[in-house]
């Protein structure tokens, strides 16, 4: 039957997926007023993307991994290493930028079946494999790179993370390339959204009122252009930002379309019984893998780039913030349940946090403390949403 | 005993237990004699592993109705711990052992025996586990790990924990299932040596022969209701006698119309299989399913009879792409030809579904919508390129919502929220997008209730008037009598029997069913 869901309705029911954004404004116009609008300026949301563009690509491979069940803790010492070999590659051994590319990014696939081989094929928990290889890569960095940093990069290799698109299309003070891409984007966007909706309404199924679908669409395109135009007015379309839109387009239409992707949510969500439907699941979860190191690796290529540099202690840490994103952004401890695009929120909120919190001259040790909470809040309330789930059912 | 011991130890009054849309007890009364081994005796389903949980405060005072009358005293049990320390004691089926701890650490688990201070008080721990040994008749030392025993040793060891808390009533739920010949006759020699001590033992158990020599009395449970309660002395001259008077009471149900007619007409053969043998998964050496040969023709239901234990699901989990089990060995043939069964996607391929027994565990994704539950073991035939045809999908899921019957507003419902009956019918819609030749249906109405169970015959009907082969697994033999043409019945991992079922009584197949092994019959 056709249903038409109110606004009351679509909350309720998609809590666990709209509490996050309601949050992610939340927290936004929390910083904006705490910093005085500094937060929201357009040289500070540029940075905001440059500084945090790896960690929501590592997010991406690890929801995935997450959905599935597992869980990746070596992502900071791959992050190392391919900068690493990179590094070798091209500074030490003076080979053309885009060779330190290809070895890094070969690097990261190596990384990934060697560990998915392990979870997959020997059977051994991912968290213990992965804790092994955040040990095994960070000692392969630190000898690959004689313990010692190497730098600079040259500046094509060191423009994937610093380079912007700027006048390509002329503009006065602002960057009509930019503006025209954004708006491509949520055109593209608008579309999708409407032909979903149809699709939807042909096969009786319900959708939200007409006003509320429109209102949706209005709110969304105007905050993106709002940020589009700030980008323009500074200094153009970040490279790394179209990496990072590529990739969660690419992702997100895998984690959601493909097979591949609905083996990974079958896995996560009932083992036995996908086991039992047909999917190979030491495949998939081997691929999972792989996919993780192949992620890694191109976050190890940003941030190498960025900082123009490898260094022998890059990406400390960075598989807990990737880790924090996924489940801030609404994935479940126990499998099953996440989205790509819950995971870029859940790390844009850390992002945001971190940033107002520098912005507003906290110290490193007071930003850890709130960081650790916010996670903490954010998966109790999954599992008090799961609980309540549980007692209507 | 003294005089003031009122004869009877347990009363159980009244006591109804409801779950949520089923009424597992109604009004069930047992009374335990002390010093005697009572034996309870029902189908799978019947409730007699529940009204046990209720006895020990598994489920505790306040979750039934009804009383428990102790020793002359209502008992009001909040947890196992209040049971066990009025000497109730229970031995669940499945062991409840930790297999890295010693003899010794098991039966004090919880109980611990210490030094003042705290400490543990190993002299002490493994002095008294020796002597309690030795009582069940164990010679291990008592710091072997439980890992190093067989099963019969390690239930054993169970029996060792139970009389360690000072037990007077002992629950022995199924102690024999997966004991062979040899250490079962060591048990019931136990339990009547118990019974000279003064220990009153309560009994489930499938194995008719064992009760008929060991018990005093036997009460059937049969739906959910205590049927009756008798003394073994007057039930019959043979063991064979009172066996079948235990039968009687337990499948003596009338049948009413609670099955949809069909008309029979069965075709070529479609599935047979030839030799099947499957060995345990954990326990070398011991054979779950032995010899197995069946076959089912197209347009035809066939039934497969067999109680806890007897190797059901794991034939069935087996032949579904070795699911179960290892060392499988033996034929199966799909119209004449030889298929692969070695993996589930290989099984699937060659056109057999299982929709198995345990949906919530091995059937369902719960915290995944209708739609992808539906299309989760055919998504290739909805994937171009490795993506999903999402517009196809919702069509097949309508569809099958209509044709199914699936009661919801919409397939994009989670499908933990459904009831059971239409949980089940997701599940039976995953397996027909498949399109199988032959469709294994492992308990395919169990806990669904009597409308739903009618619409699930239905759908079996349908099927086989489609010219597919349906085998079913079911613990209720008036379901088995009710849709199929023909059953094998299944006992102790061996085929003893295929029988017609115009032919067919539930007095028959349950003797069929508790057959035993030539040798333990002598």
């Amino acid at each position: 039957m056709t249903g038409i869901a109110n606004i009351r309705d679509l909350l309720t029911r998609n809590i666990r997926t709209s509490g996050i954004y309601i949050a992610f404004v939340l927290i936004i116009v929390l910083f904006s007023v705490l910093t005085n609008g500094l937060l929201l300026s357009s040289r500070n949301l540029t940075s905001l993307v440059l500084q945090f563009s790896y960690i929501l690509i590592l997010a991406i491979g690890m929801v995935i991994i997450i959905i599935g069940g597992h869980i990746d803790l070596s992502v900071g010492s791959v992050v190392a290493l391919t900068g690493a070999i990179a590094a070798v590659v091209v500074v030490r051994n003076g080979m053309p930028w885009w060779v330190g590319v290809l070895a890094a990014l070969g690097t990261g696939l190596l990384v990934g079946a060697w560990q998915g081989f392990w979870v997959a094929y020997v059977g051994i928990p991912a968290f213990i494999v992965t804790l092994a290889g955040m040990l095994l890569f960070r000692g392969l960095t630190l000898q690959v790179l004689n313990n010692v940093s190497l730098s600079p990069f040259p500046s094509e290799y060191t423009s994937i993370a610093t380079g912007f698109f700027n006048g390509l299309l002329g503009g006065y003070g602002y960057d009509t390339f930019t503006l025209v891409i954004f708006a491509i984007g949520v055109l593209g966007f608008a579309y999708n959204a409407w032909r979903t909706r149809r699709a939807r309404i042909a096969y009786n199924q319900t959708v939200e009122a007409p006003a509320l679908f429109v209102l949706k669409i209005v709110v969304i395109a105007a905050v993106v252009m709002w940020f589009a135009w700030n980008l323009a007015t500074y200094r153009g379309l970040p490279a790394v930002l179209i990496i990072l839109a590529v990739l969660v387009m690419a992702y997100t239409l895998v984690t959601k379309h493909s097979v591949f992707g609905r083996h990974v949510y079958a896995i996560g969500g009932n083992l036995a019984a996908a086991q039992l439907s047909g999917v190979r699941v030491k495949r998939v979860n081997f691929w999972m893998f792989v996919n993780m190191g192949f992620l890694a690796s191109v976050a190890g290529i940003v941030f190498s780039a960025r900082s123009s540099a490898a260094q022998p202690g890059a990406g400390n840490m960075f598989e807990l913030d990737a880790i924090a994103a996924c489940f801030i952004g609404g994935a479940a401890v126990t499998g099953g349940i996440g989205t790509v695009t819950g995971a870029m929120v859940g790390g844009l909120i850390m992002a945001v946090m971190s940033n107002g919190m520098s912005l507003m001259g906290v110290d490193q040790s007071t930003q850890q403390i709130v960081k650790g909470v916010v996670l903490l809040l954010a998966v109790a309330f999954d599992v008090w949403n799961k609980k309540r789930a549980a007692a209507t059912r | 005993m003294a005089d003031s011991a009122p004869t009877d130890i347990l009363e159980m009054r009244g006591i109804t237990k409801t779950f949520p849309g089923v009424k597992a007890l109604q009004d069930v009364n047992l009374t335990v004699r002390r010093g005697e081994i009572h034996a309870i005796c029902g189908e799978n389903g019947a409730g007699k592993s529940t009204l046990m949980k209720v006895l020990s405060g598994v489920y505790p005072f306040g979750s039934y109705e009804g009383d428990i009358v102790l020793d002359g005293e209502t008992a009001q049990f909040g947890t196992i711990n209040d049971s066990e320390a009025r000497g109730v004691v229970i031995i669940h089926q499945e062991l409840a052992l930790v297999p890295y701890l010693s003899i010794a650490e098991n039966i004090f688990l919880g109980n611990e025996r210490r030094r003042t201070g705290g400490a543990i008080d190993w002299n002490k721990t493994n002095a008294e586990a020796s002597a309690l040994l030795a009582r069940v008749g164990l010679s291990e030392s008592p710091t072997t790990p439980i890992s190093a025993l067989g099963v019969g040793k390690q239930q054993l060891v169970e029996i060792a924990k139970a009389i360690s808390k000072d037990v007077r009533l002992l629950i022995l739920d199924e102690p024999t299932a997966a004991l062979n010949d040899n250490d079962s006759e060591h048990l019931l020699g136990l339990l009547r040596q118990f019974k000279e001590q003064g220990i009153t033992s309560i009994m489930i158990s499938h194995k008719l022969a064992e009760i008929a020599e060991i018990a005093d009395r036997t009460t059937i449970i049969r739906d959910g209701r205590s049927i009756e309660t008798f003394d073994m002395a007057t039930a019959g001259e043979s063991s064979e006698a009172v066996q079948n008077r235990i039968i009687r009471g337990m499948v003596g149900r009338d049948l009413d119309n609670r099955y949809p007619d069909r008309e029979s007409h069965p075709g070529e053969e479609v599935l047979r299989v030839e030799d099947w043998t499957v060995y345990h998964p954990t326990q070398p050496g011991r054979v779950v399913v032995e010899n197995a040969s069946l076959n089912v023709r197209a347009g035809e239901v066939v039934g497969i009879a067999g109680l806890m234990g007897a190797g059901r699901t794991e034939l069935a989990m087996s032949l579904f792409g070795r699911s179960y089990g290892r060392d499988i060995s033996g034929k199966a043939y799909l119209h004449g030809k030889e298929i692969d069964v070695h993996s589930v996607p290989a099984a699937i391929r060659s056109g057999i579904a299982y929709v198995s027994e345990d949906r919530k565990q091995y059937g369902l994704n719960l915290i995944e919508d209708i739609r992808r539950n539906i299309s989760a073991a055919g998504l290739g035939k909805l994937a171009k390129n490795g993506f999903v045809d999402e517009n196809e999908e919702l069509k097949v899921a309508e569809e099958y919502r209509a044709s199914m019957n699936i009661r919801t507003p919409n397939v994009l419902t989670e499908v933990g929220k459904l009831s059971g009956g239409n949980q089940q019918k997701v599940v039976l819609s995953k397996w027909l997008y498949t399109a199988p030749e032959v469709l294994i249906l492992d308990e395919p109405t169990r806990g669904i209730d009597v409308g739903a169970k009618y619409e699930i015959y239905t759908i079996i009907n349908e099927l086989v008037a489609a010219g597919k082969a349906v085998l079913v697994i079911s613990s209720e033999l008036p379901e088995l009598l009710g849709i199929c043409d023909r059953i094998y019945t299944l006992a102790f991992g061996r085929i003893t029997g295929e029988v017609d079922v115009p032919s067919a009584t539930q007095e028959g197949l349950m003797a069929l069913m508790t057959q035993e092994t030539q040798e333990t019959k002598a």
